[in-house]
């Protein structure tokens, strides 16, 4: 799977002038190990994205072995937010509210076409992306992404986990929207973000 | 109208409900013998807050609301006083788009709206495009039809009774359920290339025909479900639990569930048999022997009877649709609206040009308006579609069962105790999708 | 726990009429109009415009002042008896100097007919008619939803606002053809209103049935009731 040649994980670089020693790269190693193998979903589930994550987490595709099975409805247990389907506008300050309440390490993964950007919904009703909102880690392409797809965004979170370092002192920053706009990221940036693309360009006549 | 009756026959050692019909906690204590006794329940020694109310706030993110709902509950103690239910966190304007795309553009929308029920709608859009350009379809395209909603209807009883037993607490009957669904979802793989949002119709015809060995996998598939069916109904019609938390819950009296426009299984648990493939049928369902199962209670067991029930029939319709699936083509042969086999688009000028304009352009229907229902796993299913020559739609509306069955909930849930609003709102069967489109 | 009895439907038809069939070859215009659309105008001459059969089902384009007593009379006359509402909407069509037509979906069960009744509201006049909630329950929500996206005030319903759209929502009203698909603010502008509603904030005085709650609300939620702040537009 992938076109892009993984990257090699079993090499870790060493700086001497850094503070890591031999000690903190094993720790690392145990943190992210244990972070990684048992991520505890929040299903932020609104749309057929949430039916085929729930398919995922059946028995034929099963998420207990990536030790996801516990699926926490509540953000303050969990690590990872799949947003899996739609946004539209009425539900954003929700997931932003509930990104909020989750406490750190966690990650988001957004799953399907319109968490990632909009989708085929290029209208005034709904979130072109919800990296508008909230920051994202990992996206997983589809409509809706197949139970392997979904894995496999997965996985790459975990190698994501797994790459970690503690030394990083910037890694579990908790974002800082700006107080009057709840904007996290400039509006430019956003407008830019949520340009149509696309066959959504050509697509916006009524009438022929 | 012939009728045959099922009577469920229960022991229960209490009615669980005590002299006001509320529910009752009756401590269970055995006898010497070892056989339960029922005891009189002690008397309430809560003091009466007296009017204190609380506001609960259920939702938009929250495990058993099925989606993106918002219940505003005002209880009094543990009782539920006023529910005001919230919607529209799932609004992604699909009637505006519809505006701005040709019809065979629409139909993956329509898979997307009740996400569930993706082949069934896709069949219903296309019935209601086919009424407004004034086609009528082929005899193979009928009963793929016919085999494509009953498939759906299965697939989302299944995902209702999964999702419906974890709201009330049972877990493995949510595997069994989704097990079938796969099952049915590689079928409509090997049909039409997707698991879920499947696109499976276009106007005058289907985006492609069976492929070989598929009618076996089918006929393989009817062999067993009913077995899966069996099993689930042994873990749960005759389960203590189950009924002491599903009898008498959301009571609707059939006068009050026409009146509020409820349609499908919350209709017929009310007593009242109005079904739309009976009563104002499409797809020669009257051709059809299948029975449309009602119940007399008009509570969430019953709702659930009907609901299993149900899933019976639709193999017994899929029995008799595999039987007479006639040969012959599957699109009709209509250049206005159908695109030309490839060889002919590529070698003749005609088909060329008709190829050209119905990519382009997209076929254009006569100025009209159609509105043509069926009957969706949740209800009575409408697609409204007005035209006004062009080759989009000037006004795309979907009617929505979940939408008016939820509407109901407030009526439905007054009196019910906090852990009841959850079954209640199980037993609606909503869609998000299709209640905020 | 009383049983009801089962109700089917058709039951006023009686035993000679034919079984339901799906339709074929079903003429664009002229095909056999429902027998409510004549007693429609016996009864009421005319408030009773134009009787259309497009596609095997009948339209009546009814007057807009007297849409609630045409709607009262045919759920309430025996010889009619429709008691299900399917569906209330309405239609705006490209050519903006054509009126809005309100919309109603009414399916008779005893008789097992459909109906479709449209009033049309001329561009210029005041965009309201009246509201049929007192005979339907299931037209709450629905007309609701045709406020919210078109913008049309249903006279007489207990409770107007935004359903589907938020209740500060400025934009506008989204089914309406002047509106653009995608709206008419920049993103980051439609991001940062959306981002601006207090997801707690939406406890209305309507909801509130007991005035004690309100000492309970946070400041600047009292503060914003007082103000008058209401829902919808």
């Amino acid at each position: 799977m992938g076109l892009v040649a993984r990257p090699d994980t079993s090499l870790v670089e060493y700086d001497p002038q850094s503070q890591e020693g031999w000690v903190t790269t094993r720790l690392d190693f145990l943190v992210n190990w244990s972070r990684a193998n048992s991520l505890w979903p929040m299903p932020f589930g609104t749309a057929c994205c949430a039916i085929e994550f729930m398919a995922s987490a059946a028995s034929k595709f099963d998420l207990a072995r990536f030790g996801m099975e516990r699926m926490s409805f509540s953000p303050r247990q969990a690590d990872v937010l799949i947003c899996a389907g739609r946004v539209p506008f009425k539900l954003a300050p929700i997931i932003r509210r509930i990104w909020q309440q989750m406490p750190q390490p966690k990650w988001c993964i957004s799953m399907g076409a319109c968490a990632s950007s909009g989708g085929m919904f290029d209208n005034y009703a709904v979130v072109q992306g919800i990296d508008t909102i909230i920051p994202v880690d990992v996206y997983v392409p589809g409509c809706p992404p197949r139970p392997e797809g979904l894995m496999y965004g997965i996985m790459m979170l975990q190698e994501k986990v797994m790459n970690e370092r503690s030394a990083d002192k910037t890694l579990r920053d908790e974002m800082e929207p700006d107080p009057r706009s709840q904007l996290y990221i400039p509006p430019p940036m956003i407008d830019e973000l949520s340009e149509p693309f696309g066959n959504s360009v050509h697509q916006t006549r009524s009438a022929p | 109208m012939a009728t045959t009756t099922r009577t469920i026959e229960v022991e229960l050692s209490t009615s669980g409900l005590d002299a006001a019909g509320r529910p009752q906690r009756v401590p269970i204590v055995t006898n010497d013998g070892g056989t339960a006794v029922a005891l009189e329940a002690p008397p309430m020694l809560e003091p009466d807050l007296d009017g204190e109310h609380m506001l609960i706030n259920i939702g938009p993110q929250h495990p058993a609301t099925h989606g993106v709902l918002r219940l505003v509950l005002e209880l009094d103690g543990e009782t539920v006083v006023r529910c005001i239910p919230h919607v529209g966190y799932l609004h992604c304007g699909f009637e505006k788009i519809g505006e701005y795309r040709q019809y065979n553009q629409i139909i993956p929308w329509t898979d997307r709206e009740d996400y569930l029920n993706s082949p069934g709608n896709n069949v219903a859009f296309a019935l209601g495009a086919e009424r407004l350009f004034g086609i009528d379809i082929t005899e193979r395209c009928t009963v793929l039809r016919v085999i494509a909603c009953e498939l759906s209807r299965m697939m989302s009883h299944f995902v209702w009774l999964g999702t419906t037993c974890i709201d009330i607490g049972a877990f493995t009957p949510f595997l069994w359920s989704f097990q079938q669904r796969e099952s049915i979802y590689t079928m409509l793989e090997q049909w039409c290339g997707a698991r879920l949002t499947t696109t499976l119709t276009r106007v005058g015809g289907m985006a492609a025909d069976i492929p070989d060995g598929w009618t076996a996998r089918l006929e393989q598939f009817i062999e067993h479900v009913p077995k899966v069916i069996d099993e689930i109904e042994s873990m749960l019609t005759r389960n203590a639990i189950w009924i002491g938390r599903t009898i008498g819950l959301g009571v609707m009296s059939p006068e009050e569930a026409v009146n509020y426009g409820l349609s499908g299984p919350m209709v017929r648990a009310s007593g009242v048999s109005y079904d739309v493939r009976k009563d104002f049928p499409y797809l020669d369902y009257e051709t059809y022997d299948f029975d449309v199962p009602v119940g007399v209670n008009g509570d969430v067991y019953d709702r659930y009877l009907v609901r299993v029930e149900e899933l019976r029939q639709s193999t017994r319709i899929l029995r008799q649709a595999l039987d007479r699936l006639p040969g012959g083509p599957v699109n009709i042969d209509d250049p206005r609206v159908i695109l030309p086999p490839k060889h002919k688009a590529m070698s003749e000028m005609e088909s060329m040009i008709h190829h050209f304009k119905n990519v382009m352009e997209g076929p254009r229907p006569p100025v009209g308006e159609a509105y043509v229902a069926v009957e969706s796993p949740k209800g009575e299913k409408g697609y409204y579609m007005v035209s006004d020559g062009t080759s989009k739609p000037v006004r795309w509306r979907i009617r929505p069962p979940s939408f008016v069955n939820l509407s109901a909930i407030p009526r439905m849930v007054e009196g019910h105790l906090l852990s009841d609003v959850i079954a209640i709102n199980a037993s609606i069967d909503i869609v998000m999708g299709e209640i905020d489109r | 726990m009383e049983s009801f009895t089962i109700v089917a439907v058709g039951q006023a038809l009686g035993k000679s009429a034919p079984a339901p069939a799906t339709p074929k070859k079903i003429p664009n215009r002229g095909g056999e109009a429902n027998p409510s659309a004549a007693a429609l105008k016996a009864q009421f001459g005319d408030a009773i415009h134009r009787v259309d059969v497009v596609w095997g089902e009948t339209t009546v384009y009814i007057d807009p002042t007297r849409a609630k007593q045409i709607v009262q009379w045919l759920h309430d006359d025996p010889s009619q008896q429709y008691d299900y509402l399917s569906d209330i909407t309405a239609v705006e069509y490209r050519d903006l100097e054509q009126p809005i037509e309100v919309v109603w979906h009414l399916r008779s069960l005893p008789y097992r007919r459909f109906l479709r009744l449209k009033a049309l509201i001329q561009k210029g006049q005041p965009l309201q008619i009246q509201s049929v909630h007192s005979i339907y329950k299931s037209a709450d929500w629905m007309e609701r939803e045709c406020y919210d996206m078109f913008g049309i005030s249903f006279i007489g319903h207990p409770d107007l606002r935004r359903i589907l759209m938020w209740e500060q929502y400025r934009e506008g009203y989204p089914l309406r053809k002047d509106f653009p698909l995608r709206g008419r603010f920049s993103r980051s502008e439609q991001l940062r209103q959306a981002l601006s509603q207090n997801p707690e904030a939406k406890y209305s005085m309507e909801e509130l049935s007991i005035a004690e709650a309100f000492e309970e609300l946070p400041k600047d939620m009292q503060q914003r009731l007082r103000a008058g702040e209401k829902t919808g537009e």
